[in-house]
């Protein structure tokens, strides 16, 4: 049988099994309109997915992924609880490595349901690990909720801690604020002295531009004000550091975060969340004691997950993408929810890279 | 067959690379009419010349069309995706700088730098409801510059040419361009951000790693880049 064959019948098999499970199989246009997305995403979207236009529904995007459409489905139309498959070919434009496919088939378990989060957590984790034993991957698993936490409940302003959580999924911007958030950086020069000037406006020259003399004023208030206030605290600041530096098993990575909530309690409700996953996890049958978990995890590539996350990665073979990815996206429910929101969580698998390990195992 | 030089077919770029190359004893010259993209060359032996528009040059040296070609970093950058495993830089050759660089208008007092920019796409994504936009024609720099360096809220809109004019009629807010002196920013009331260069751009002959080389090829290829090395 040819490859695509091959993938496409491993695929039809992963979705049946998701079926057989409980899920409604569901499929979306691969044709999407690119505004949410690049809503979403931003810029950066462009980079990693072809768009395309026409005269009638201006800029299409080719599906990157399943999530954002069948989040859209659920929202509009879809009763809560709900548990769907899909199964296709996403897009994903290369600009770097032409070794990395530009499109490639996707099965995907997504869960809508408001009773038991952490019990979600480890049905999707335990389903998409059932389908892939005997490849003998390494899983990480990480928490972006318990990072924002600390963010939400950090001692400043509620204009730094809304900048943090902007840049949470930038890493060196997110460090970079931080770094001057807390007086560790020096402020910029070219700042100091408009902050000194009597009149700042004075060498402004001709006012151009849709960006107004109000938007500009406004923001030398801003400035004005985060100078004034508080620097953030070198104790939250290096608790900060322990809790983005936890690399653990997952018992030893509670145990160091909780350590952690001394100085930053707010993180608490979010340890309680792991703490009850860990359960989930362990009455599910999942060997707890061994699975890995990086508090840093899906920081740069996971941008719309905002709780648990996860991957499966063939250890000794650093050049193929992760086996499967998922995690938990209530936000991105309410992002797409015109004023509701329902907890969710998902992963995707890539039957192609199955097939490439089992060839290799042969 | 012989090596094929591809050279920028017009203006000031073409008048200054055959300038450069008669320097190494090798003349380069326009045949036949004005429209007319022919070329000669004296002063060695088995080199034909190319005149190609120098947005072409870099796909010509990817697909070894040509085996030499001189164009700007900033091209060779933007359009081919891994630009070292397809081309290799023979010399720069001293003239065509040009910086790529982000600017805003002047009376941003607030925005020097590029966290000024990331704050100032913020709070105006928020006021206009709309993503800042930058006008440029170097997309895959901007936007790899700008993701490395954090940026967000921020939209890249195609501009082809006068992209300093886009601020003052309103279908931009910010530039990413070319610019050798900054005179065209400036009279368009623009400045470059302190941290703001994206790319420091020259003329520079580029030899394809790609193209095919029969014996005849190889000798003159490598009696060109002797000459040129002198």
């Amino acid at each position: 049988m040819p490859r695509r064959a091959r993938i496409l019948a491993r695929a039809a098999q992963l979705r049946a099994y998701f079926e057989e499970v409980g899920a409604r199989p569901v499929e979306t246009p691969v044709l999407q309109p690119a505004e949410t997305l690049l809503d979403l995403y931003g810029e950066d979207i462009r980079g990693r997915a072809y768009m395309t236009s026409d005269a009638l529904r201006g800029e299409l995007m080719l599906r990157p992924d399943f999530t954002v459409p069948v989040v859209q489905m659920h929202m509009a139309h879809g009763a809560d609880p709900a548990r769907y498959t899909y199964s296709g070919e996403v897009f994903r434009r290369q600009e770097h490595d032409p070794d990395r496919d530009n499109e490639y088939i996707q099965v995907g378990y997504e869960v809508f349901d408001r009773t038991d989060p952490a019990a979600a957590d480890a049905e999707v984790f335990t389903l998409i690990a059932g389908t892939l034993s005997g490849l003998h991957l390494r899983a990480s698993t990480g928490d972006i909720g318990i990072l924002m936490a600390a963010v939400a409940g950090l001692e400043t302003t509620e204009a730094r801690k809304s900048a943090l959580m902007r840049h949470i999924w930038r890493p060196r911007r997110f460090r970079a604020l931080l770094d001057r958030y807390s007086g560790r950086a020096p402020m910029p020069a070219t700042r100091t002295a408009l902050l000194a000037a009597a009149d700042p406006m004075a060498e402004a020259g001709p006012q151009i531009g849709l960006r107004s003399r109000a938007d500009i004023e406004a923001r030398i208030e801003a400035l004005r004000f985060d100078v004034a206030a508080p620097k953030i605290s070198e104790r939250e600041m290096t608790a900060l550091e322990i809790l983005l530096a936890v690399r653990e098993t997952l018992p030893f990575a509670l145990e160091r975060l909780r350590d952690v909530a001394v100085d930053l309690p707010q993180i608490t409700p979010a340890l309680d969340r792991l703490e009850a996953r860990i359960g989930a996890l362990a009455a599910r049958g999942v060997e707890v004691e061994t699975l890995e978990f990086e508090a840093s995890y899906g920081r740069t590539s996971m941008e719309y997950y905002d709780g648990f996350v996860f991957g499966f990665y063939a250890a000794t073979r650093a050049d193929l993408p992760p086996v499967a990815t998922g995690g938990r996206y209530d936000a991105l429910t309410r992002a797409l929810g015109d004023g509701t929101e329902i907890p969710a969580v998902g992963g995707v698998l890539r039957p192609g890279v199955m097939l490439t390990l089992e060839e290799a195992a042969r | 067959m012989s090596v094929k030089l591809g050279v920028p077919s017009k203006g000031r770029l073409m008048d200054k690379t055959f300038d450069w190359f008669e320097k190494h004893g090798i003349r380069l010259s326009r045949t036949g009419s004005d429209r007319e993209y022919s070329g000669a060359v004296e002063g060695i032996e088995g080199v034909s010349l190319v005149l190609l528009s120098a947005g072409e040059i870099p796909r010509e040296l990817a697909a070894g069309r040509i085996h030499l070609g001189v164009t700007g970093t900033d091209l060779v950058q933007e359009k081919l995706p891994r630009w070292e495993q397809q081309v290799e830089e023979i010399a720069p050759l001293g003239f065509g700088q040009a910086d790529l660089i982000l600017a805003v208008p002047g009376c941003w007092v607030d925005v020097d730098t590029l966290d000024d920019l990331d704050a100032a796409a913020a709070g105006f994504r928020a006021r206009h409801g709309f993503r800042l936009r930058i006008a440029t024609k170097y997309h895959r720099l901007v936007r790899d510059f700008l993701t490395d360096a954090g940026v967000a809220d921020y939209q890249l809109v195609d501009r082809q040419g006068a992209t300093e004019g886009t601020v003052k009629n309103e279908t931009a807010e910010a530039i990413a361009d070319i610019t050798s002196t900054g005179e065209t920013l400036r009279a368009n009331h623009l400045k470059i951000l302190g941290d703001g260069l994206v790319l420091r751009s020259q003329a520079t002959l580029w030899r394809s790693r790609v193209a095919e080389c029969d014996a005849t090829e190889k000798a003159a290829l490598k009696a060109l880049l002797k000459r040129v090395d002198g």
